[in-house]
């Protein structure tokens, strides 16, 4: 078996599974300010409050299997993209706390950790889409160092994909809502969905135009033969789900809006990893070059092959049992 | 602030950033099992008390457990942004195990925590039992990783260095490093004292105020029952750890101790108080008790100690901060045991609810467990330096190639964030302990 491909298969997996969740909780921090009353937000807050902590550690996953397996990708790219990454690390400590701080805070306090949350949403989501931008413009290297500045990954496109995120997770909050709730607030959430999903439609587009634009050779991995009948399916697919989201969202589906995201989702995130395949610091290093021994790789494969599957499991027996619609004045607080 | 290196910074922001996440994880590793043990009694004895009990705690444990999990976030990703030639270099040691730590015990932490906050209504008791004692667990099994990768840095075994990078050789023996057993004992003790005086502070808080209800009695028992069979353990475990550092890192022995020179056979004083010049090379100022440092450490009345002389200047870690820290530490040990056996002799008396003497020290003695335990990490990980991993690794070496201007930045708004933010929380903590334990009879309606 190749160590460093499977550890690059598991650590895809994990940030997938990061972008997918904890895209939904952020998306409601995004969507906040659209909901004024307290009932809805107290409603909204508890479609995720169960949740929110199995979501953001998928996060930590990530970066510890960056480090355990690939330590020279963590060191460059961390050390790289430090700025904007301890942003989005302070972003995430202020609303992560405004779950449990909104209800214990004194009603003229509770608007401070309102905005908290708005605002730590936003940012946090925001710099993920920065941090996803410079990664994908490469990171300079030299030895075994970065060679940058430290201001390098502002640029046109980093902004230009933080707003993108932006949308993804705001249309995964929007749908998230329909499932899980009902009423004013639901149909609120289904007019958000169908403004949200042409907004991403165009973020797609453009995306998918700049990449190969800037970088000849993504152009010349997409766009060689035969890759291109291979990859092929992918835009077909996307205009697909698209389209399935569109037609749940104007028949009133419950879950279909939000699988339809998943779908849409899921094939931006591969045609980002064909793009800068194999190369775990774009454009250099490679998966091979920046790997951990085998006596690392394999050590923890043993454990993660054995524990993830366990771990799916209770996360899915969790979302199980707080299946079905919030109300109002459920939770605990 | 600009006569700082980016290496002063980096180690502030690290210094500071863990010292506020420790707090948490400390709480919630007492309070995690507290709970268990909570709802054990309840399903036993169906007395509603325990129940009362654990809807208090659990609330303040949600609160407390929501700053632990962001602020150990940063923690994670520290490595790599201020770190990274430590991350490269070792990476492939630390990384496994921090891998093993999210894997074992921050997704089960995770999964079990929504059932456990939120899930009186919708499982049954026993299920809701058995996530409180997953979490439970968990915390304890996170506890077990960090405390391997930590002792690892400080005495490392079970490695080869090929190509400039630590290669793990044999797990076992890098997970089982020489002081990860006293460690890891030293430390879960000490998040149970710390969450023993907490528990207890707040029933003497109510008492004080006349707010005599049996379930705060419980409270109140419980927590002395736990510091009164914990506190001398700590001492055994301390003073066993102690000889452990004796072995491994004789340099931050002789810095605890502001030892600089033996004399030659004829035995060694305990510095009691002084304060360690490290320009000077000696110990101004020192109270000391003969033979008594030999006594301790070796346990013979002549033995030589380590002495800060022995190493070169570059090599010796900062004795005036770990003395003290060190002192402090083990001065409220001292005094969590004294206090220990004046509960057992008051509730022999049965005066253990009324002694307002006796309660007002133990309010004030509240936040004692979590001092001693920054202390005690102020010590190790200070007694560590100059070394990041323990001879292999300089910290000056250890630090990523950032200017001083953008570590000020990110410091500066670390401290700026952590300092509202976990401020407000301790607010919004200390207020719900205020409140106290309501009985469900006159409580609003609760899941
Ligand atoms: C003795 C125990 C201990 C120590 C020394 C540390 N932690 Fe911690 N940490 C925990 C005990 C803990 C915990 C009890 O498991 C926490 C605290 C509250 C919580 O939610 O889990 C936690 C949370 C926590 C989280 C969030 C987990 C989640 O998403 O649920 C991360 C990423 C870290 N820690 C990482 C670190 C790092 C990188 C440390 C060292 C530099 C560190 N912790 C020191
Ligand atoms: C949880 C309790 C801990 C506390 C309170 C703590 C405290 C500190 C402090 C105060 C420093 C700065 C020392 C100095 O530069 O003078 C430091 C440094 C450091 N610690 Fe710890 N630490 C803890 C746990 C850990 C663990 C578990 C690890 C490893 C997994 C770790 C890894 C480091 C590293 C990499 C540095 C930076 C390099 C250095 O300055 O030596 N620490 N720690
Ligand atoms: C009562 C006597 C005590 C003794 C003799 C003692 C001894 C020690 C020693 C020798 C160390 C340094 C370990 C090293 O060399 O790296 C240490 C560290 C530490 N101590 Fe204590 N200690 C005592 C009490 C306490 C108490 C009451 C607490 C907290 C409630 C505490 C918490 C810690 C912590 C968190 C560390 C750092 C982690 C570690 O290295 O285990 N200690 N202690």
């Amino acid at each position: 078996m190749d160590l460093p491909l499977t550890w690059a298969a598991i650590i895809l997996f994990g940030i997938m599974m990061y972008v997918v969740l904890d895209g939904f909780d952020l998306g409601l921090g995004i969507l906040y300010p659209f909901f004024k009353t307290k009932d809805e937000r107290d409603v909204i807050m508890n479609t995720v409050a169960p949740v929110w902590d199995g979501n953001e550690t998928w996060l930590v996953l990530g970066g510890a299997g960056l480090l355990a397996a690939f330590p020279l990708a963590y060191a460059v790219i961390l050390s790289a993209l430090s700025l904007p990454l301890i942003l989005v690390l302070l972003a995430l400590v202020l609303r992560g706390v405004a779950f449990e701080f909104r209800f214990k805070a004194h009603e003229h306090e509770r608007h401070f950790w309102d905005k908290a949350f708005i605002g730590g949403s936003i940012a946090a989501t925001f710099f993920q889409g920065v941090v996803l931008g410079a990664y994908i413009r490469g990171i300079p290297v030299a030895g075994h160092a970065y060679s940058g500045g430290p201001l390098d990954w502002i640029s046109p496109f980093s902004l230009f994909t933080g707003i993108g995120l932006l949308v993804t997770y705001a249309l995964l909050g929007s749908t998230w809502l329909i499932m899980k709730t009902e009423g004013a607030l639901q149909l609120r959430a289904y007019w958000l969905t169908r403004w949200l999903t042409w907004k991403l439609l165009a973020v797609i587009v453009v995306v998918s135009v700049w990449t190969p634009l800037a970088d000849a050779a993504i152009a010349e991995r997409w766009f060689s033969l035969p890759n291109l009948l291979w990859f092929s399916p992918v835009p077909l697919l996307v205009a697909a789900s698209a389209w399935s989201l569109l037609r749940s969202v104007s028949r009133k589906a419950q879950a279909l809006p939000f699988l339809s995201t998943l779908a849409l989702v899921f094939l931006g995130y591969s045609g980002l990893g064909i793009s800068l395949w194999p190369n775990i610091v774009p454009p250099t290093i490679s998966i091979w070059q920046a790997s951990s021994p085998p006596e690392s790789q394999e050590f923890t494969l043993i454990g993660t092959l054995f524990i993830i599957p366990i771990i799916l499991a209770y996360t899915v027996w969790s979302y199980y049992v707080f299946r079905g619609k919030v109300k109002p004045g459920q939770g605990y607080h | 602030m600009f006569e700082l290196t980016a290496l002063d910074l980096a180690r502030t922001q690290f210094g500071f950033t863990i010292a506020f996440h420790i707090v948490f994880p400390a709480i919630t590793i007492g309070l995690a099992s507290y709970l268990a043990v909570l709802e054990a009694c309840w399903l036993r004895t169906q007395r509603q008390l325990y129940r009362d009990l654990y809807q208090f705690w659990v609330k303040a444990f949600a609160l407390n457990f929501g700053m632990g999990v962001v602020s150990g976030l940063v923690m994670a990703y520290q490595f790599g942004t201020n770190w990274s030639p430590f991350s490269e270099f070792a990476g492939s040691i630390i990384g496994p195990l921090l891998a093993y730590e999210v894997l074992t015990a921050f997704f089960l932490e995770a999964g079990f925590l929504g059932v456990m906050l939120f899930g009186w209504k919708r499982v049954g008791p026993s299920l809701h039992f058995l996530a409180t004692v997953m979490v439970a667990l968990g915390t304890l099994i996170s506890a077990t990783w960090i405390l391997a990768s930590g002792s690892w840095m400080q005495t490392p075994q079970g490695y080869r260095i090929v190509a400039g990078r630590a290669i793990p050789t044999d797990w076992l023996q890098v997970i089982f490093n020489p002081s990860f057993p006293y460690r890891l004992a030293h430390m879960c003790v000490a998040a149970f004292l710390a969450t023993a005086l907490m528990v207890g502070a707040s029933a003497a808080w109510h008492l004080l105020r006349g707010n005599d209800q049996p379930a705060i009695r419980k409270m109140l028992s419980m927590s002395l029952w736990m510091l009164v069979l914990v506190a001398p353990l700590q001492l055994l475990i301390g003073d066993l750890h102690g000889l452990n550092t004796l072995e491994h890192q004789p340099a931050k022995i002789a810095a605890i101790e502001g030892h600089w020179e033996n004399s030659g056979g004829s035995g060694e004083p305990l510095i009691l108080f002084g304060l360690p010049d490290m320009a000077r090379e000696e110990t101004r100022f020192a109270v000391a008790i003969p033979h008594l440092g030999s006594l301790i450490l070796t346990h013979s009345w002549n033995g030589p100690l380590p002495a800060l002389k022995e190493f070169a200047p570059q090599d010796r870690p900062n004795s005036t901060v770990v003395f003290w820290s060190f002192r402090v530490m083990v001065g409220l040990g001292f005094m969590m045991i004294a206090l220990g056996l004046w509960s057992v002799w008051l509730r022999w008396r049965g005066t253990l609810g009324h002694c307002r003497p006796f309660l007002h020290l133990l309010l004030w003695m509240g936040p004692s467990g979590l001092v001693a335990l920054i202390a005690g990490w102020l010590t190790t990980e200070i007694g560590r330096q100059p070394w990041a991993i323990y001879g292999l690794l300089r910290t000056a070496d250890a630090v990523s190639a950032h200017g001083a201007l953008q570590m000020s930045f990110t410091l500066l708004l670390f401290v700026l964030v952590y300092v509202l933010v976990f401020g407000m929380g301790i607010v919004y903590l200390l207020r719900l302990i205020r409140t106290g334990p309501v009985p469900l009879s006159t409580a609003p309606e609760h899941p």
